[in-house]
């Protein structure tokens, strides 16, 4: 016998009678005001929003804000005649020096600050953590209240590979201090086009 | 056979609170992850109908898990993921083994997994000439000291800064005296990238697998697991057989609970959901046992078996906090490790279940509400019953059992241990008694409350009308 079939005919001796699975289709968040909650409580864990009209704006800001001499990288066609376009298909340690990382998200959750991102618009899966600092554009009518909202939203979906990133990576592993910049990016900003 | 030998927490722990500033630090360290717990569960209205949520859908992955299993591992197959089976650790960490050596790969990088912690994985591919680097913070400090975790979410709560700092001179070259966590992070930071950048395999564990996709979740604050997986050739995740979820919806209830109840934080910074090999990348999947099925069989265990690793139990336990995770001498420590550990060796951590006041607030705080604390009490009858139970504690209860069982005995025994404390006190006050340590004994009182009442209960029983 398999450790397969051994393990899979334990279970079925073991397992007690079925139990069922609960409604959760209850949980519903509150749409109200969600631009700001979602704002306060980026903010509350570390991380920057803006509130911009357009892309120019976007682009104003990133020239204020980061150091453009250093190598920055984008998604996003509007931003390429200034930041080299991310490579779907270059070996991924090539970006190992990258400074800023401009990428687009779906949607972001209000409750707890995340964005939720695909493969295909990271531009490869290691763009939002290999860069040292990463800003996400979003659209202000794509914020959800909660996480059940989300998860409607993705559905099964149909990606390789995707992820929340709620704010720049932390630890607090020495002494509960809080350190952000771990082994992902220093920093995140979020610009939310109005 | 393997000779084990019970281990006894109290024993374990002398050496931690010998120091009583740092039990005091660590107390309270602890006991502050656990209000910010309570801030951020108080904000959300719905939280006990989430851990109500939650706690069904584990039942139901328990009940149903020979199906579940079934279909995680077609969705898995259909995904591009090479699936394996390991009945116990031996069998998993041969397969990480085989699937290095069948890429002459001799370095790996492994994000935080309990897991291969529980299988002593490290130990293993190290012994067959294979490097493996820990690249959550918290562990590779405590791999670096060579210690195991002492927590299962803060692998190195246990430890000052300086401490830290005097590691990462000696390992890092870091300054003599540099103990700023700031400045040790960005060390750590630089050093662990290289590793990153240069390693071909990536091991992680699992948080959340979800049976109708083939995917599964992977939560981490540092990105460590990410930058990983996604500069590696080959991506290896170990999850224990009882990590799954059936549809994935549901990680809306358990991403909601796992970061408010593990550090008070509204979710972790990565939530990320792996799902198919990156091109020219190869996935695989390890479903381990290593005891589970035994614990699914035991009816009043199996609920331990809903467990999502949040470590709240530990931060609110009250031996926990002032005994340190290293005095369980089991990779999940706290509450929790208490009722899992004895499935794996009942004799070897006979003591576990009794390291507990039973005070329930481990059983309060989890998310999916396993009755923590009366599996505590149901593994100290199973224990004693089976003749696990140390001589003092078997004895002790046997004593207490006969003293309880007649009214003359109770007052012999009343009387005479007040009567010690009154007039022989030494005989208790030493270092024979296990109680005295640390402990002052009382003054005993001259008569029991029903002497007392003997006396004067009738005599004012007119005052009381």
């Amino acid at each position: 016998m398999t450790s397969r079939e051994k393990i899979l005919e334990a279970v079925l001796n073991n397992q007690p009678d079925l139990s069922p699975l609960p409604d959760i289709s209850m949980f519903k968040g509150n749409h109200n005001n969600v631009v700001q909650k979602y704002m306060d409580v980026f903010r509350s864990i570390g991380g920057k929003t803006f509130l911009v009209e357009n892309l120019d704006e976007v682009n104003a800001l990133i020239t204020e804000h980061f150091d453009i001499n250093k190598r920055v990288i984008t998604t996003l066609t509007d931003l390429s005649d200034r930041f080299e376009l991310i490579s779907a298909t270059v070996d991924p340690h090539l970006y190992e020096d990258v400074e800023l990382a401009i990428i687009n998200a779906h949607f972001s959750v209000a409750e707890n600050g995340a964005v939720w991102l695909t493969e295909d618009l990271m531009g490869q899966r290691i763009i939002p953590y290999i860069c040292q600092h990463l800003a996400v554009v979003i659209n202000a009518e794509k914020i959800v209240p909660t996480l059940h909202e989300a998860y409607d939203i993705i559905g099964l979906g149909n990606y390789g590979f995707g992820g929340f990133i709620g704010g720049p990576s932390k630890t607090a592993d020495i002494e509960q201090a809080l350190v952000l910049g771990a082994h992902g990016p220093l920093t995140m900003t979020v610009f939310i086009l109005k | 056979m393997k000779q084990t030998k019970t281990k006894d927490h109290a024993a374990m722990a002398e050496a931690f609170i010998k120091d009583e500033e740092r039990v005091d630090w660590h107390d309270g360290a602890l006991w502050y992850i656990r209000e910010k717990r309570d801030i951020a569960s108080k904000k959300i209205p719905e939280w006990e109908q989430l851990r109500e949520a939650a706690s069904m859908i584990k039942n139901n992955v328990i009940s149903n898990l020979h199906e579940y299993l079934l279909q995680f591992e077609a969705n898995l197959k259909k995904n591009g993921i090479t699936v394996h089976w390991a009945a116990d650790a031996e069998e998993h960490n041969a397969i990480v083994y085989a699937i290095l050596k069948a890429k002459e790969i001799t370095q790996m990088v492994k994000s935080k997994s309990m897991l291969t912690e529980e299988c002593q994985l490290n130990e293993y591919l190290e012994e067959r000439g294979i490097s493996v680097i820990n690249s959550d913070l918290g562990e590779y400090i405590q791999q670096i000291d060579n210690e195991p975790p002492s927590h299962i979410v803060l692998p190195c709560i246990h430890k000052r800064k300086e401490e830290i700092g005097e590691l990462f001179h000696k390992h890092l070259g870091t300054e003599k005296g540099l103990s700023d966590p700031t400045q040790l992070t960005r060390v750590a930071r630089k050093h662990l990238r290289n590793e990153f950048l240069s390693r071909r395999v990536a091991l992680t564990g699992v948080n959340f697998a979800v049976a109708e996709t083939g995917e599964y979740v992977v939560c981490t604050n540092e990105g460590n697991a990410d930058m990983g997986a996604h500069l590696s050739e080959v991506q290896i995740a170990s999850m224990g057989i009882e990590k799954l979820i059936p549809q994935k919806n549901h990680l809306s209830v358990f991403l909601r609970l796992l970061a408010r109840s593990a550090t008070g934080q509204p979710i972790t910074i990565y939530s990320s959901h792996y799902k198919k090999p990156r091109e020219g990348q190869e996935m695989h999947l390890i479903l381990v046992d290593a005891g589970r099925t035994r614990q699914l069989g035991r009816a009043d265990f199996r609920d331990s078996l809903k467990c999502i690793k949040c470590g709240s139990c530990m931060n609110t336990c009250p031996v926990y906090r002032k005994s340190g995770g290293l005095s369980y001498q089991n990779t999940i420590s706290g509450p929790i490790g208490a009722i899992l550990a004895p499935n794996l060796d009942m004799k070897m951590h006979a003591d576990l279940p009794f390291a507990s006041t039973l005070c329930g607030s481990c059983s309060n705080v989890c998310p999916v509400k396993i009755n923590i604390h009366e599996q505590l009490y149901k593994w100290r009858q199973v224990i004693v019953k089976e003749g696990y139970a140390a001589n003092t504690k078997a004895l002790g209860m046997k004593t207490m059992a006969w003293t309880l069982s007649s009214p003359n005995s109770f007052n012999t025994a009343g009387r005479a241990g007040r009567w010690v404390l009154q007039n022989i006190p030494f005989v208790v006050n030493n270092k024979l008694n296990p109680w005295y340590k640390q402990r002052d004994m009382p003054e005993g009182s001259g008569q029991s409350f029903a002497e007392w009442y003997q006396k004067n209960g009738e005599n004012n029983k007119e005052d009381l009308k």
